[in-house]
């Protein structure tokens, strides 16, 4: 299946790597994706606020700014081609008593120049008449309703899969170790399965893209993680919350923000402090206090009751503050797609629309395929969908009969087209991300042992050898009695 | 999609689910159907492979899978209906219950009652939001025993258990029983949430340490679990950081509480009480919602079957008389109310009438623990009697009557109230 040689290889499957291979696929190319990871979207693209934001936020003098607004634009359009949740539900910047209310006018202006529609400053009766549990010391705010919510880590693999239909080629567990250089050309990558020549690399490697593009001597870039904390809700909440929903926001962070999510959850967060580790995922007595505090003062009534899950992520923040999407200077063929933090799920199809204008500012040929496959089939989605729906999926093939999570319903049939998918599942998370399955309140305390034996079966492996997510994540670690000493009834 | 009608639809095939539906047929009701999700029923009974279930019930001592077996046996003889790996997703306050299975699709069944015993769920370490990271290897104490004893599979071979609860109790022995080292089970309140019996059977016989007031303040490791910090807390349950310590462990089992699975139960517009978790009901297990009944754990979390099994039995009778038109709601509601020291009392309303009624029993829960209690009944402020008992506990439900002598009498009464006071002079 391997090729000896791609035109161009992407290092990193988040949502800038899969975005960047959505674009390309649509051109007579041979591209290679390559994850270090078992599933693609496992980094900053799984946790963070699945927001996609209008854009009046950022600064129209960075790329940032100038990326947003036309990100939000054409993501109307790929959702409904790739059948990705999606809801553009508006957001509000929110000023309360007290807060500097000016600071709403200065974002309507910047929005303006980065040409958001529909930016307009709305009183404290029309906040509340649409926010009704909201604190009622809300003063004004600006309203966005191009901004929208999102399932970020579905957003990158449905972009993944569709460029797979269009012959790109991914490899997941596959870290790049090394770029190759010749004469001060790229001409190819050192990886933990091998090598792979390409006249052509794009960096998306996320938190690791400074690491990455060190390899061929850029030193500019500078990532330093930026940790944000959350917690998620149920779908049984005290109360309903319409809009995504800002405090007035600081120099370096929007604030503690209170958004439903596509799948109905209630979120809260994110924190915003710099951390020494890339790998420093944990959540924190501190953090999480800020996180809850901030969205009690948004509504008063919140409590932590219903929450079911806490969460960490870290954004790729590069010391500039701006993404760094541009050629190597010193050598030929590398596109560096860096710093990608808020508002990179916004921008991806921008940045991707960028990535390949570099790419073709360097030399390569962009020819446009014909017959380009433009729909991703919509997965079955037990979850949000009626009983008679699921009554007629269940006639059309008995496994979605069977229900596997109850808490979000989700049948064995979406299970089993999880794990043999074009991008196939191979984890327990990469199901729950494609699934639902163990999302629910009880968090896979019921479907656990089913879902890792249904991986099991499916990939020919033993149910010791399931994996949670990454290497040394297996979900149980000894048949009964293996701890004793017993090699009886070995598999 | 399939349509049926059945007198009695039972949801969940565990021990409140079979015992209700043996129960609705003994009097007459055979038109009944129980709907079980997992592949065989018994609920939660056959991964609880341990002893001690029931004593009171059965007068012996009888393991999970055993006690299971009888009431199994109880409905097979009966020759009710049952559908296993059967999924309920929805029913509706006029008793239509949707589900699903592999074998027959989606059914819609028109019940004229239902009873409700779907269980319970555990408590999760993402709804305690215990800081740190979310690697494999933390799981509820349950999952572990299910992987453990029907899977076959063990978690892991370091071993911290969080939250006294009995299933952790239970699961502290089962893994050192597979050769895993168990290094504490960590106890947030200055006593345990399980039964006596379980301290000393699961942790003293095995030397397992038994840390109250301490918990899990952190998780340590990125993929698998590595460490755990345990600090121990104050007297308001908050941790006291200069006491913190980490603990290497590749597991860590929860066993923090147990949530009535009540989500169904909303569907169909059932009222829910705050401090059980669970329905609102009257003695004869009836919800607000006409026709629907709740029994077993789905209706407050017991510590032994054998009082699910008599509480199911209860539900099982009036629903079946509820079918027979034997059932009225008199005129008159009595409201039970917990008082004093007193979490929960099941039913909350005595309101049924019936010519056969021999007593009530009234089961409920001490707040905090006491030694040697007096449990005191009051009907509109008016001290009807007291039971004394040597302890009170809140892992061990209490169990009071109510005779039918004292219901005689109760005519004019709108509100008994139970307070469970410390014992003069001890």
């Amino acid at each position: 299946m391997s090729k000896n040689k791609y035109d161009v290889i992407i290092v990193g499957g988040g949502i800038s790597g899969c975005a960047v291979a959505w674009k390309l696929s649509r051109y007579n190319l041979d591209v290679l994706l390559l994850e270090k990871d078992p599933d693609v979207a496992t980094g900053t693209t799984k946790a963070n606020t699945a927001i996609i934001h209008a854009g009046y936020n950022a600064d129209p003098n960075k790329q940032k700014g100038r990326l947003n607004t036309k990100g939000n634009v054409q993501i109307k359009d790929i959702v409904k081609d790739l059948s990705v949740p999606f809801e553009e539900i508006g957001s509000l910047v929110v000023g309360m008593e007290g807060d500097d209310l000016s600071v709403l006018d200065e974002l309507l202006e910047k929005g303006k120049k980065n040409g958001v529609e529909g930016l307009e400053i709305v009183d404290r009766e029309w906040i509340i008449e649409n926010e009704p549990h909201i604190n009622r010391d809300v003063k004004a705010a600006l309203w966005a309703p191009t901004a929208g919510i999102i399932t970020p880590w579905e957003f990158a693999l449905a972009m993944a899969e569709n460029a797979v239909a269009n012959g790109v080629e991914v490899k997941l567990e596959t870290e790049v170790l090394d770029v190759y250089t010749e004469a001060d050309k790229v001409k190819g990558v050192k990886t933990n399965q091998g090598d792979f020549a390409a006249d052509y690399v794009v960096n998306a490697a996320g938190l690791y893209a400074d690491e990455v593009a060190k390899m061929v001597g850029v030193e500019k870039i500078d990532i330093h993680p930026r940790k944000g904390e959350y917690y998620i809700y149920d779908h049984a909440k005290d109360f309903e919350i319409n809009h995504v929903l800002f405090p007035i926001p600081t120099k370096i962070s929007k604030g503690i923000v209170c958004t439903p999510t596509v799948e109905h959850n209630l979120l809260i967060g994110p924190t915003s402090d710099f951390v020494d580790s890339k790998e420093d995922l944990a959540t924190t007595t501190e953090g999480l206090n800020k996180v809850f505090n901030g969205a009690q003062k948004m509504f008063p009534e919140l409590t932590l009751k219903d929450s079911i899950r806490v969460f960490a992520g870290l954004r790729a923040a590069d010391t500039t503050e701006d993404f760094v999407i541009e050629a190597a200077e010193n050598v030929h063929g590398f596109i560096n797609v860096a710093g990608i933090q808020s508002p990179g799920l916004s921008s991806a199809p921008a940045i991707a629309d960028l990535a390949a204008e570099l790419l073709s500012e360097q030399g390569l040929e962009l020819k446009e395929k014909k017959n380009v496959i433009e729909k991703r089939e919509e997965p079955a989605r037990f979850y949000e969908i009626s009983n008679e729906e699921r009554a007629a999926y269940a006639e059309e093939d008995k496994e979605y009969g069977q229900i596997i999570c109850r808490c979000e319903t989700v049948s064995l049939k979406e299970i089993k087209d999880a794990i043999n998918g074009p991008i196939p599942a191979r984890t327990v998370n990469a199901v729950k991300r494609r699934t639902r399955a163990g999302a629910g309140r009880c968090q896979g305390g019921f479907c656990g042992p089913r879902v890792t034996q249904i991986i099991a079966d499916e990939l020919g492996i033993k149910p010791t050898e399931v994996r949670l997510e990454k290497d040394n994540s297996n979900i149980v670690e000894h048949k009964i009695k293996g701890l004793l000493g017993s090699q009886g009834d070995a598999e | 999609m399939i349509k049926i009608e059945k007198d009695v639809v039972v949801i969940g095939g565990g021990p409140a689910g079979l015992a209700a539906a043996a129960k609705v047929y003994d009097n007459g009701v055979k038109d009944v159907v129980i709907l079980e999700r997992d592949f065989e029923l018994g609920g939660i009974l056959p991964q609880c492979i341990h002893n001690g279930f029931g004593l009171h019930h059965f007068g012996e001592e009888l393991t999970g899978p055993e006690y299971s077996q009888r009431f199994e046996n109880d409905v097979e003889e009966r020759d009710i209906e049952v559908k296993l790996n059967t999924m309920v997703l929805d029913v509706t306050a006029d008793k239509k219950v949707f589900a699903m299975n592999k074998d027959q699709g989606a059914m819609e069944i028109q019940a004229k009652a239902v009873i409700l015993a779907m269980g319970c769920r555990e408590r999760t370490a993402g709804a305690l939001g215990i800081p740190g990271t979310r690697p494999a290897g933390v799981l509820t104490a349950g999952t572990a025993q299910r992987f453990t004893n029907i899977e076959g599979y063990v978690p892991g071979e370091k071993v911290v258990i969080l939250g006294s609860g009995d299933i952790g109790l239970i699961m502290a022995r089962r893994m050192r029983l597979e050769g895993a080292d168990v290094k504490a089970v960590c106890e947030i309140l200055p006593y345990t949430g399980g039964l006596t019996r379980n301290v000393v059977q699961c942790l003293e016989d095995y030397d397992i340490p038994l840390k109250l007031n301490h918990t899990v303040t952190k998780i340590i490791g990125n993929d698998r679990l590595e460490a755990v910090e345990i600090t121990e807390v104050d007297e308001n349950m908050k941790p006291i950081p200069e006491t913190s310590e980490i603990v290497e462990a590749d597991t860590l089992l929860l066993s923090v509480g147990l949530i009535p699975e009540n989500e169904l139960s909303k569907k169909a517009e059932v009222a829910l009480d705050d401090r059980t978790g669970g329905p609102v009901v009257n003695e004869g297990r009836e919800t607000n919602v006409d026709g629907i009944f709740a029994c077993g754990n789905v209706l407050h979390v017991h510590d032994l079957v054998d009082w699910v099994t008599e509480e199911s039995q209860i539900a099982g009778d009036w629903a079946a008389k509820y079918i027979n038109d034997d059932y009225k709601r008199s005129e008159k509601k009595i409201d039970v109310k917990a008082g004093e020291n007193v979490s929960y009392v099941i039913p909350q309303s005595i309101e049924l009438e019936a010519e056969d009624r021999k007593r009530i029993p009234l089961y409920m829960r001490v707040s905090t623990p006491l030694t040697a209690i007096d449990i005191e009944l009051y009907a509109d402020g008016e001290k009807l009697y007291s039971f004394s008992e040597p302890f009170g506990k809140p892992g061990e439900m209490i169990s009071v009557p109510l005779a039918q002598k004292t219901l005689n009498d109760l005519d004019e009464v709108s509100e008994i109230r139970v307070d469970i006071i410390e014992k003069e002079g001890e």
